[in-house]
């Protein structure tokens, strides 16, 4: 079942492809804070739908839970706690020629080296993969990584709450007073 | 299914990240930014292992978690740093920041 080649999958990537950019445009142009949170929030939800699409189930619900959850609610917490104004901020922005033309340039570049590489690839529709096949990758393969990355987490727990402890940076300054 | 769509995708999204870590002054929209760069790559990662089956195993899904995971850590971290330094100046601006600044007598 297809329309001028393009398959009903075709469609959902191209419509949930258009949302995130045109949301990620949005987050970063936007002149309200808090409004760049919400549009991060569909961007982010639009390519868990593309994962879920392309038969990455397991990575979308972690996407959902984790991004669009934890992190977005911890922007949006940063974006409170710093005072900042409810209307639109005017100081948001460098000025944006150069910006501008970087990012323009690495976009369309990476856009115009993977179209001409995949510009042809028709690939069979994905069964979607299950759990089951990711837990046996991640601890069969990617058990050393996945090990790292703990310690990793544990190390960024313990850094932050070290950087938000007034007393522990108090007591640094205290000897540098008396030096 | 086209592969062609979800690699522009990817890739658009990540030329807007850096658009926005460029452009932006306020250090929690340079985050949001990062964000959407690390998505980008994501994005490539999954469709990468949606559309070459058995080059790697279905390693690419694998890598997109251990990406997310690594974002969720940064994520805490920088908002941590961002959080001290307003406390110290009640600024979030990065090109506000002194490198060469006389960091003691700021803090209390």
């Amino acid at each position: 079942m297809s329309i001028a080649g393009l398959t009903v999958a075709d469609a959902l990537l191209l419509a949930l492809g258009a949302i995130a950019v045109g949301s990620g445009a949005l987050v970063v142009t936007s002149t309200h804070l808090v409004r760049a949170g919400l549009y991060l929030v569909l961007s982010l939800g639009s390519v868990a739908g593309l994962y879920l699409v392309l038969g990455a189930e397991l990575v979308a619900w972690v996407q959902v839970l984790v991004y669009v959850g934890a992190v977005v609610v911890l922007l949006l917490f940063a974006v409170m706690l710093t005072r900042a104004p409810i209307g639109p901020s005017k100081d948001l922005d460098r000025p944006a020629w150069a910006a501008a033309i970087i990012g323009a340039g690495v976009g369309f570049g990476l856009s115009a080296l993977l179209a001409g590489a995949y510009r042809w690839t028709v690939y069979p529709p994905v069964e979607p993969g299950t759990p089951v096949r990711m837990g046996e990758q991640i601890f069969g393969s990617w058990v050393l990584p996945f090990e790292v990355l703990s310690i990793l987490l544990l190390a960024a727990l313990v850094g932050a709450i070290v950087l938000s402890r007034p007393d522990i940076g108090a007591r640094r300054t205290a000897e540098a007073d008396t030096r | 299914m086209h592969a062609v769509i979800p690699y522009v995708t990817g890739a658009l999204l990540f030329g807007l990240g850096v658009y926005g870590v460029l452009r932006r002054r306020n250090a929690i929209l340079v985050l949001m930014a990062v964000e959407l760069m690390l998505n980008a790559v994501n994005l490539i990662f999954v469709t990468a292992d949606a559309t070459r089956p058995g080059a790697g195993g279905h390693a690419g899904g694998v890598f997109a978690l251990f990406v997310i995971v690594l974002a969720a850590a940064e994520v805490g971290v920088g908002l941590a740093i961002v959080l001290q330094y307003y406390r110290m100046r009640h600024a979030v601006g990065v090109d506000e920041v002194r490198l060469d600044a006389d960091e003691d007598r700021a803090v209390r």
